[in-house]
């Protein structure tokens, strides 16, 4: 598969008065062409952050790219002047973010914000221009758009201006598209036409998509990939029935857990105790250690490696536990039952080995 | 759960006027009602009105029409202070954004103690602290935090708070108006465990409103689905998860997605349209099955019972 993206070592700090916040520390992924790669963590966890890094958007100077690369088909991003970053924004990567409502802008008619990056990067004349954003608005199933196109933001709904705001972010064909929560705001009806549009406009046009969820309903629906974030670090990746079928880390054990499924009887949900660490001062070892009841003596004092899953070459998790000395931990019962009542209609997952 | 009807609702309405001529009917005749001990989980899109029925339940708004009856008692018709304050005591209700609930001048010990302090349950200053150390403990937080500004804590110790300080004056009914939505999936399960902790040890009755259905699922006994002001499918919680009956609800279903991928893959999704319903009347709530509830028209009822007699 040819890779389109690849972030290597990222590392994204801000200076605050109490001191330096690491965000992202150390984050290593690939994107191939034609896929979707989904990063899910909690608030707080720098996934948000990774993808405003991939696109130059942080709030320069006092956050900044620390370290690492960010390769787009080989051309390293993080060493690109601003004045180049806007030829590369918006034509080759362009962004969803989660809020349609503050996300355009409200003195511009819709067809104008369409036009505004056409006429910029593909040079194209006015009317051509609104040819294409006409076309665009019926790509992503806007009724009317010949009408609608002389329309203010106002004048559309919550779901209406989403796909204003994925029309926009297509119009000059990107190659990578970073989604950062599109659906959050919107109820799940509506969201479940846009997750539809967007597979749809992926099959049409190939285009790569980064798409940063807390909800991992979401992801199992999108998703090709799968990255679960945890403290500005990666800590598994793999296709998403390696990770939904078959977690390795404590981390993805608990986000599973603490989800009911529907036809679940459980008395108690699995909850992962106490809250993330403060990125001001990272923990020494793994930073999951202290909410993690499977922690091990070595957890506290190193940060475990990326280690492959054995028997999958696309599946890797960051714990002692894939370490050959490591024990046998027993995968907490709500979560294994869980993971059974998923995992019984797959053929793919080899389940649990004890 | 006992058949000891808590709360009454009886064809419930409330309008807003938006302007001289238009007026928005945000809740348009409902009816339910709410046994003492269960949970009662709303959910709905946004706007559908489930928000605007808990507030007015709890009298945040005073309805247009119907009756509220707690405990046989309208609670629309209450007038004098005294009976307001007894009211009071007994329903409180736990908000949405823990950012905006909290009074951010006021230390963690004033915020939970103001209930106290206005229906005098503390009979001095000593007792005053220790009743606020003890809700502390009981939703999970320690009491040195007694001293601190709502700011230096995160969200979910926030919502810990505002149960806190609902429980403060020993209710027997909360409405938890979408508890849970602004809080990370790993916190959603501390808090939705404690609530169900809570509801066991003080024996309370939860109305549960809600976005996310199999939240809702997880900690309702019962489920209305409101749809545009109305209420269109009423049922034990299996029971409408199982069988939907509703087109809407079916479509509301379909929707959610769940964290399975083999699910997701072969997915079918069912989209509502409004004017698939019989119009030859008014639909009517009708009971299809013993306590299954849908709104619907004499035509769809003999329809909707053969569907689930076929099932």
């Amino acid at each position: 598969m040819e890779k389109i993206l690849e972030v290597k070592n990222l590392r994204v700090s801000f200076d605050t008065y109490s001191g330096e916040v690491q965000a992202v520390r150390g984050v290593e992924f690939d994107l191939n062409k034609g896929e979707t790669l989904a990063i899910v963590g909690e608030s707080g966890s720098g996934k948000s952050v990774t993808t405003k890094a991939l696109m130059r958007l942080l709030p320069e100077p006092h956050g900044y790219i620390k370290d690492g690369q960010i390769l787009f088909e080989g051309d390293d991003l993080a060493k690109k002047t601003p004045k180049q970053m806007q030829k590369i924004r918006g034509k080759d990567m362009s962004m969803i973010f989660q809020d349609p409502m503050t996300s355009l802008n409200p003195t511009m008619k819709v067809g104008a914000q369409i036009m505004e990056g056409l006429i910029k990067h593909q040079k194209m004349g006015k009317t051509q221009a609104k040819k294409r954003a006409i076309e665009l608005l019926e790509l992503v199933q806007i009724p009317n758009p010949h009408e609608r196109i002389n329309q203010y933001p106002h004048q559309f709904s919550g779901g209406m201006r989403q796909r204003v705001v994925i029309a926009i972010a297509l119009a000059c064909n990107p190659k990578v598209l970073i989604a950062d929560e599109p659906t959050t705001a919107l109820d799940v009806t509506i969201q479940a036409e846009i997750l539809d549009l967007m597979k749809d406009i992926q099959k049409k046009t190939d285009t790569s998509i980064i798409f940063i969820t807390h909800d991992l309903g979401v992801v199992a629906n999108i998703a090709d990939r799968v990255a679960v974030m945890y403290a500005g670090k990666i800590v598994e990746v793999g296709t998403v029935d390696d990770v939904f079928y078959n977690p390795k880390h404590p981390y993805t054990w608990g986000l599973l857990g603490s989800m009911p499924t529907l036809d679940s009887e459980e008395e108690e949900l699995f909850a992962i105790p106490g809250t993330p660490p403060d990125l001001l001062h990272p923990p020494k070892g793994d930073a999951f250690a202290p909410r993690n009841k499977f922690a091990l003596e070595i957890d506290f004092h190193e940060q475990p490696p990326m280690y492959p899953v054995p028997g999958s070459e696309t599946h890797f998790a960051a714990t002692w536990l894939l370490h050959e000395y490591a024990p046998e931990v027993e995968i907490p019962a709500s979560v294994k039952r869980r993971m059974k009542d998923i995992s019984k209609s797959s053929d793919s997952g080899e389940g649990e080995k004890q | 759960m006992s058949e000891e009807k808590l709360l009454e609702i009886k064809d419930l309405k409330q309008y807003f006027k938006t302007g001289r001529h238009s007026v928005v009917k945000a809740v348009d005749g409902i009816n339910f009602d709410i046994y003492k001990g269960e949970t009662f989980g709303l959910v709905g899109e946004s706007g559908c009105g489930k928000s605007t029925t808990g507030r007015t339940i709890i009298r945040l708004y005073n309805a247009t029409d119907g009756e509220v009856l707690f405990k046989g008692e309208n609670v629309q018709d209450r007038k004098s202070q005294t009976d307001l304050k007894k009211f009071n005591r007994q329903m409180q209700m736990i908000f949405q954004d823990p950012y905006s609930s909290l009074n951010p001048r006021m230390t963690v010990m004033d915020i939970i103690a103001e209930g106290i302090d206005v229906h005098g349950l503390a009979e001095n200053e000593n007792d005053r602290k220790d009743k606020v150390y003890e809700l502390l403990e009981t939703v999970g937080l320690e009491k040195q935090h007694a001293t601190r500004y709502p700011h230096e804590f995160s969200g979910g110790q926030r919502q810990r708070l505002g149960i806190a300080r609902a429980l403060a004056v020993e209710p027997e009914f909360i409405i938890a108006d979408e508890p849970i939505s602004a809080l990370d999936v790993s916190i959603q399960a501390q808090v939705v465990n404690l609530l169900k902790k809570l509801q066991k040890e003080k024996n309370l009755t939860y109305l549960f409103i809600a976005h996310d259905l199999s939240m809702v699922k997880y900690i309702s006994d019962r489920i209305g689905v409101m749809y545009f002001g109305k209420m269109v499918e009423l049922a034990d919680s299996d029971e409408l998860y199982k069988n939907p009956i509703h087109p809407y609800t079916k479509s509301l279903l379909s929707a959610i997605p769940l964290p399975d991928p083999d699910y997701e893959r072969e997915r079918i999704r069912h989209r509502y349209d409004p004017s698939q319903h019989d119009t030859s009347e008014e639909p009517e709530f009708r009971e299809v099955r013993p306590r299954h509830w849908v709104l619907c028209t004499t035509k769809e009822f003999e329809a909707y019972k053969k569907e689930l007699d076929n099932k």
